[in-house]
């Protein structure tokens, strides 16, 4: 079985994000990138199945612009066998990356395809369902277990009732939530294995794809803001100040 | 003039609430139409709640055995068919709706507005990046259709008292039959729903262990409020993940949220922005959940939890 993992560059999560003073945009210059958290986890998910002799190859896939080939090697460093690299020069909205990864499944035919539930800067949480849909096969969103067996997949997902178990016809489209897995740490070792792993580039544009990026940003505005507020010292207090508000 | 299509979330025969905000959603478009669409086995039942919400129109309601279960692929290609006519197409920015609405937009060829939480115009939105730490102006193509989900949190629900008609339509789409529903595990409760209770107490990895939890239940009852958790309470499995608050789990906005041994990650606050009001309790007086409560308590939780319930009476 093949899998192809979709691995998109993020701002790291832990960077405190600024709007400019303009409101042209947020700053990017110098922040530190890393690989999407929820992309890590299904990283992680196909690398366990692989591991389990589920899979047989794992294969990473990310549209970015041409400098992002370390965060390739980064994918291909936790054990992927093999990257895409597929050449963007601006950012692409999640029509235009689920038709680019449609592509990719085309000339690749996996049996499952991983990506994450929601990239963390656009925060946009299409992707996967869009990819599924045009593809015309199944989709199992925030799956927090996953099991495979008899061409079929059963999903745990997180879903706001609760867990839900869905059973899907491989192949299909499954986006992982934070409780599938702990991803891995890599090691130096597997940094150095890494540079000879074979990666693949090919611009967006060869790949035959009509980019439809159909939303414009038109501004960019810090979140209003919430202050310090008031500090008490007791139970007593607190419950005074609650009243006081008339919470209470 | 803007015609609206919402599709109502329900689940076992109740209209979900975030149905009734994504009508307030609706009328900030000044639209010609509102109508809601409710695909089930069974329709009826939400059907006639659908019909209650103020400003709406009609409800459509698809009868169909293979709506039982809300399985997004097999519910997008009929809002697709039935999508035409209209000029936006909105869900509720829940588990519900993230998973639906995007194969909604796909299949008429659009991307999607997620957690739309101010309309600008027509075509013309605000919405949340980086959680929630940038908000965009977005601008929608004006010949195209807006297919939406609505951040719960930044509007309320439209009012009942309402009977709109109700009109049963079938949808001409191939269904597709292979997804099967296998079961839903429900965290049984009778607290108040974390994503509409006015009140929320939340615990974090400070509380320590399933066990401890029962002190957050004990206020949460005290208070009668919902209950909710922080990832690391979820992770070291002291409550099911349903409990979750942030960017990744439940975006709430009640009167009165109180975090307890939450330090207050960006991820966390995202999940309450909205909030009326925020407090804290935290044994370090540097927590960040501190720089945005408007009010705060420095000490040990397993002291001041008692305290404060016997203060409640
Ligand atoms: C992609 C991504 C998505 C995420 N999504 C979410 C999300 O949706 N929701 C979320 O919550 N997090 C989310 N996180 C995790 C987030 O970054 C934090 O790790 C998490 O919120 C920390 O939870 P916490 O505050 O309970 O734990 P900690 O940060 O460990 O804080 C525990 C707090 O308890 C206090 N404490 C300990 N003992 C006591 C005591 N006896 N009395 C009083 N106070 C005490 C401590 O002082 C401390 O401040 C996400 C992270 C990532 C990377
Ligand atoms: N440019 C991209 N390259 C690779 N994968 C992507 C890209 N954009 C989105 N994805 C995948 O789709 C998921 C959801 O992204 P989004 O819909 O933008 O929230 C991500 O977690 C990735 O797995």
């Amino acid at each position: 079985m093949k899998i192809l993992v979709g691995y998109k560059r993020v701002v790291d999560y832990n960077v405190r994000i600024q709007v400019k003073p303009d409101g042209s945009g947020v700053v990017t210059d110098g922040v530190k990138l890393s690989p999407n958290p929820f992309d890590d986890i299904a990283l992680e998910e196909a690398l366990r199945l692989r591991d389990a002799g589920i899979a047989s190859e794992v294969v990473v896939a990310s549209i970015a612009p041409a400098d992002a080939q370390p965060h390739l090697r980064n994918g291909l460093a936790m054990g992927a066998n093999r990257a895409i690299h597929v050449v963007a020069d601006a950012a692409i909205q999640p029509l235009t990356a689920a038709r680019a990864l449609l592509k990719l499944i085309e000339k690749e035919q996996p049996d499952l395809v991983l990506l994450g539930k929601q990239a963390i800067d656009d925060d946009a949480n299409q992707t996967g369902q869009m990819l599924a849909t045009l593809w015309g096969r199944p989709q199992a969103t925030f799956a927090s277990k996953l099991t495979i067996a008899d061409g079929k997949a059963t999903v745990v997902r997180e879903v706001d009732a609760g867990l839900e178990t869905l059973e899907v016809d491989l192949p299909a489209v499954v986006t992982a939530d934070l409780r599938l897995n702990e991803p891995r740490f890599i090691k130096l070792p597997d940094i150095m294995k890494a540079k000879s792993k074979p990666l693949e580039t090919i611009a967006l544009a060869d790949l035959g794809v009509t980019a439809h990026d159909s939303l414009t940003t038109t501004a960019y505005a810090a979140p209003a803001k919430r202050s310090r507020g008031v500090m008490v010292k007791d139970a007593a207090e607190l419950v005074a100040a609650l009243k006081q508000k008339g919470l209470l | 003039m803007s015609k609206v299509l919402i599709v109502a979330e329900h689940l076992n025969g109740e209209l979900n609430a975030a149905t009734a905000k994504c009508v307030s959603a609706a009328q900030a478009l000044a639209p010609a139409v509102i109508d809601i669409v409710v695909l089930a086995a069974d329709p009826a039942a939400v059907a006639a709640q659908a019909a209650q919400i103020a400003g709406v129109n009609k409800v459509l309601s698809v009868t169909n055995a293979a709506n039982a279960h809300a399985i997004a692929q097999v519910q997008a290609p009929q809002i697709a068919a039935l999508a035409a006519g209209y000029s936006h197409v909105l869900g509720p920015s829940t588990t519900f709706g993230k998973d639906l609405m995007p194969c909604v937009a796909a299949l008429l060829g659009v991307n999607q507005i997620s957690d739309l939480m101010a309309v600008d115009g027509a075509h013309a939105f605000k919405r949340p990046i980086y959680a929630g730490n940038a908000i965009i102006s977005v601008q929608a193509p004006a010949d195209q259709t807006v297919v939406a989900t609505v951040r719960t949190a930044s509007w309320p629900e439209a009012a009942q008292g309402s009977s709109a008609s109700i009109e049963a339509v079938s949808v001409d789409a191939a269904l597709p039959r292979h997804t099967r529903f296998v079961g839903l595990a429900a965290g049984a409760t009778d607290r108040p729903d974390l994503q509409s209770a006015k009140r929320v107490v939340s615990g974090g990895r400070g509380v320590g262990s399933e066990e401890n939890f029962k002190i957050i239940y004990a206020l949460a009852d005290k208070l009668g409020a919902g209950v909710g958790a922080s990832r690391a309470a979820v992770d070291a499995g002291y409550v099911p993940s349903d409990l979750q608050v942030g960017q990744t789990g439940k975006i709430i906005a009640p009167e009165l949220y109180v975090a307890v041994g939450i330090s207050g990650a960006i991820q966390h606050l995202t999940g309450i922005k909205d909030a009326g009001t925020i407090v804290a309790i935290n044994k370090d007086g540097d927590a960040p959940i501190f720089e945005i409560a408007d009010i705060g308590l420095v000490g040990d939780l397993f002291q001041i939890l008692p305290e404060l319930e016997a203060a409640l009476g």
